[in-house]
């Protein structure tokens, strides 16, 4: 028994370092975990799939998609998983945590960066590092998916649009034969300078079972 | 009142006098201040431009205020006791307020609700009692006697503040200090009369405090109940008002001072009533009013709140060049010193305590410009002028301390804080406007926010948000918004409203004057666009020439279109509401949208003849939409590829372009002379009955403006791009003689 427990810590401990988060939480996160998946050692996408509270979100394929794409594990591969262990589940979940007040600058630049990377990586489909007008549009369609065909018609001229801002920001002096290929990611950062992501792309990681406030307790 | 004529005492009558006085009084002085503080402001701000920046407005008004006591004084007349409590708080109080929550920031407000409640009603009555408290304890020292009542009052009235944003911090401080002296002001006036009652009473009980605070929670409860209420009629009585476009305005203000009145009728909190009905009217009513009735609301709102913000600094000076003082040094000094700890300790400490729930914490210096930048005293003052003497023996004693306190931070913390600010590098508010792509993000940040927590399994703030968010949608807003309206997603709103910005901003610039907002930028849709395979003739790129037929039928659609529109110019005048054309027009704008695609069908099959590659930059065609009169031509059509269409050497006055060219270079016309027109919007409109006299509507504006492209028909695919180049229209001509020239030859 003590043997077993040791080694669940010992786990977590190595998680906790690795992700950032505390026992506590991945503790709770485990639990949860465990809940999706039924008891098994993995998730396939049918299991996010099947949580009801999702099935009202527009961009429900991206969220899901998003914890099988092999970016976000921060080790340099590309593609994406059929199934997903507990450790993965956390990598990706730790692009959400928030910052402390012991975050010095440059660690809240690192984390701004890793979580623009994440949606970078939402947006980009197709692996290829840009984000071409294509995968805009589809982005911008899916948002406004649950709005009935009004949503469809505006949202190509929406992506046009954005698209236009940013190529106008970033490369201000095409020539008029010039194409522009795509959002780059250094392109991206800086259309998104002024959110300020760092403080705005969390959650709180609360207790499951009784929502109490253990956030902001993380010892990181 | 002033009209008894059954008065018979000579002391009657001269109560029915001073009334009359009184009255005329109080119009003079209300009436003349804020006459000459405009010239005295913009003579002294436009001569000695230093002094705005170095010295708040709030100091300029007090001392225009005293200087006009002191003149009444030298008069020899007798003040006027210009602020009584009806004209303050009927009059002066709500415009303020009711600015303050109409266009309050609703998001930021809600994310950070919890911090500011602590501060605001935690904060005020840990000041009230600390200073209140010590205040007593220092009487008893000196041998000014006083009793603890009183004293109570004194500090839970210097902290109501009046809003004047004069500091640009970013949006964190700001919606907190913002926030917190909204609050603040209900939360002292429900303590005010709190007290109010208790110093009438004499001995305070426990039940009592137990009562005090039900009864605070009742009283500011209620009154964002009743203001809630008010708020959906309003927005409720605004679906109906498509047909009474000018009354619009009328139904905001009088919805919330109905509001107010209804609130104090009943002994709740007013203040807390107004503003809880301008934040829930207000998303419903401004998608349902008309873009001319949104912009008088705005500017009447920030009118009348600047009235009686200067109204209130002025008549405190009046007041305290007037005013029975009794000075007690110690006294007034132990205040002001105490104000400040007070001040400091409260947020110091509420800051430890809320920093453990926030997520995002707050700094020393953040806690140092929320202590020093949210005190000010106007409704402080007010409170303490309407204290009844007879209550309280020592009531001049409060007033001098009061005002000295108000003094003190007026002048000496509004002059401070802005340099304070800059040495401390506080971040500054953002001063771009929110920009397409960041609503994008911002609105599919949320969804994803929400999709997380759903996959964690606890139900966060975002979760309930998402929900509210799609009650609102599926049943409040079909109830309250009229129309195609109510079921257009947030994202698709903003991108309208941003395109009409932009459109009603070129508009105004006239004639190729840049835009505030440019960024040099030479980029257009094409430089987007993937590339399309190359039309039938590759090599050549020449264009043919348009065939007869094709070119009459151009012709006919462009002339009776500008038919129509001629006639419409004439039958307007000067007594019927000009329909704007941007308003009214988005729920229509996409049925519009509808026609606009068939349209380009037909486009479609003329586009054979009009590949466009790129213009040279300073191709007439390009500049083709600008009708400038009396500018030089130099026409160059050895250059053009295009199309021979746009050979008309007569008809056009074109400017040959600059420097630095982008590459659509389509300059709007100059005011006088005829606007671009946009060839499918003409043909749009031709279906629409509502035109505005100088209309052009818009070109391609220069690219080098920036954000190129984007107003008017966003549908901007390249077939229509290049029609729009080529086929540009000179459009309605103000000047009728040129109405008549053919557009081809």
């Amino acid at each position: 028994m003590g043997a077993a427990q040791t080694r669940t810590e010992n786990k977590y401990q190595d998680l906790a370092e690795k992700t950032g988060f505390s026992q506590e939480q991945i503790k709770n996160l485990h639990k949860r975990f465990q809940y999706l998946s039924g008891d098994e050692e993995t998730i396939s996408r049918d299991d996010l799939r099947k949580i009801p509270a999702l099935a009202n979100n527009p961009i429900r394929k991206q969220i899901i998609e998003a914890f099988f794409d092999k970016r976000n594990q921060h080790q340099d591969e590309v593609g994406s998983f059929q199934e997903i262990g507990f450790e993965q589940f956390l990598m990706v979940m730790s692009h959400f945590r928030p910052p402390t007040l012991k975050t010095t600058d440059e660690e809240r630049e690192a984390m701004r960066r890793e979580k623009l990377r994440f949606l970078f990586n939402m947006h980009d489909t197709d692996s290829d590092g840009t984000i071409t007008l294509e995968e805009y549009r589809k982005v911008v369609e899916e948002l406004l998916s649950k709005s009935g065909s009004i949503g469809q018609e505006a949202a190509k001229a929406i992506a046009d649009a954005a698209m236009l801002e940013v190529a106008s920001t970033n490369v201000p002096h095409m020539g008029p034969d010039d194409f522009y290929e795509g959002i780059t990611f250094e392109h991206f950062e800086q259309i998104l300078k002024g959110l300020e992501m760092e403080s705005r792309m969390h959650i709180r990681f609360l207790d499951v079972d009784a929502p109490t406030m253990h956030c902001g307790k993380s010892k990181s | 009142m002033f009209y008894q004529v059954d008065v018979k005492s000579d002391a009657e009558v001269q109560v029915v006098e001073s009334g009359l006085c009184w009255l005329t009084g109080v119009w003079y002085v209300t009436l003349a201040c804020p006459c000459f503080f405009p010239v005295l402001s913009s003579s002294r701000f436009h001569l000695i431009p230093r002094l705005s920046n170095i010295v708040p407005e709030s100091c300029l008004l007090i001392t225009v205020g005293l200087l006009v006591g002191g003149l009444i004084r030298l008069a020899g007349e007798k003040v006027p006791p210009v602020l009584n409590s009806h004209l303050f708080f009927l009059c002066l109080l709500p415009p303020i307020i009711l600015d303050a929550g109409y266009f309050l920031p609703i998001r930021p407000f809600m994310e950070n609700l919890g911090t500011i409640l602590m501060f605001a009603v935690v904060g005020t009555v840990w000041n009230s009692f600390f200073i209140g408290g010590l205040l007593y304890a220092v009487c008893q020292i000196t041998p000014a006697p006083s009793s603890l009542h009183q004293l109570e009052l004194l500090p839970c009235l210097l902290f109501g503040s009046i809003i004047s944003a004069e500091i640009h911090i970013n949006e964190l401080l700001h919606i907190l200090v913002f926030g917190e002296s909204l609050l603040n002001d209900a939360v002292t006036v429900v303590l005010y009369h709190l007290f109010e009652e208790y110093s009438g009473v004499g001995t305070v009980t426990v039940l009592d405090g137990v009562l005090g605070v039900i009864s605070f929670l009742v009283v500011s409860l209620g009154g964002v109940l009743v203001g809630a209420i008010y708020g959906i009629l309003a927005a409720f009585t605004s679906r109906f008002t498509s047909h009474i476009r000018v009354i619009e305005p009328l139904f905001v203000f009088v919805y919330s001072y109905m509001a107010y009145l209804s609130a104090e009728m009943f002994h709740l909190s007013g203040i807390m009533a107004l503003i809880a009905c301008g934040a829930v009217m207000r998303p419903y009513v401004e998608a349902n009013i008309s873009h001319k009735s949104h912009t008088t609301i705005k500017y009447f709102l920030k009118m009348w709140s600047s009235v009686s913000e200067t109204l209130i600094f002025i008549f405190l000076g009046v007041a305290t060049v007037d005013g029975d003082h009794s000075w007690n040094w110690t006294f007034v000094t132990v205040t002001v010193i105490l104000c400040l700890v007070a001040r400091v300790i409260g947020v110091v400490g509420l800051t430890y305590v809320i920093n453990k729930f926030r997520i995002v914490k707050l700094t020393t210096k953040d806690q140092f410009i929320i202590a020093y930048g949210g005190l000010r005293g106007a409704i402080a003052f007010s409170l303490g002028f309407l204290l009844d003497r007879d209550v309280f023996p020592k009531r001049d004693l409060f007033l001098t301390a009061i005002i000295t306190v108000i003094f003190f931070t007026v002048f000496v913390q509004g002059m401070t804080i802005k340099p304070l600010v800059e040495l401390l590098a506080v971040k500054k508010k953002q001063e771009a406007k929110r920009s397409i792509n960041e609503e994008i993000h911002t609105q599919f940040l949320d969804h994803l926010l929400t999709g997380i927590e759903d996959i964690c399994g606890h139900y966060g703030h975002h979760h309930w948000k998402d929900k509210l968010n799609r009650f609102n949608k599926k049943y409040i807003k079909k109830c309250l918004i009229a129309g195609e309206r109510s079921k257009e997603p947030q994202l698709i709103a903003f991108y309208h409203k941003m395109e009409m910005k932009q459109a009603i901003e070129l508009v105004e610039s006239g004639g190729g004057v840049k835009l505030p907002s440019a960024m040099p930028s030479t980029v257009s849709m094409q430089n987007i666009q993937p590339k399309k395979p190359p039309p039938a003739k590759p090599v050549e790129r020449a264009l043919p020439q348009l065939p007869k037929g094709r070119e009459e039928e151009i012709r006919k659609i462009l002339r009776s279109n500008l038919q129509r529109t001629r006639q419409r110019l004439r039958s307007y005048n000067r007594h019927t509401l000009v329909a704007d054309p941007y308003e009214d027009g988005f729920g229509d704008l996409l049925i519009k949208k509808q026609k606009m695609i068939e349209l380009e069908k037909k486009i479609k099959e003329m586009n054979n003849y009009l590949t466009v590659p790129a213009a040279p930059p300073d191709s007439p065609t390009m500049c083709r939409a600008r009708l400038a009169s009396g500018r030089d031509t130099d026409f160059k059509p050895a250059q053009q590829k295009e199309n021979k269409i746009c050979q008309d050497p007569q008809s056009y006055s074109v400017k040959p372009s600059s420097g630095d060219v982008p590459t659509i270079q389509v300059d709007l016309a100059s005011p006088q002379s005829p606007d671009s027109v946009n060839l499918l919007d003409e043909l749009k409109r031709a279906d629409q009955q509502k035109q505005d006299e100088d209309q052009g509507l818009m070109m391609r504006p220069p690219s080098r403006e920036g954000r190129a492209n984007k107003q008017g028909e966003v549908e901007s695919s390249k077939e229509q791009q290049k029609l729009m180049r080529c086929l540009s229209d000179p459009g309605p001509s103000a000047d009728e003689e040129e109405e008549d020239e053919p557009f081809l030859p």
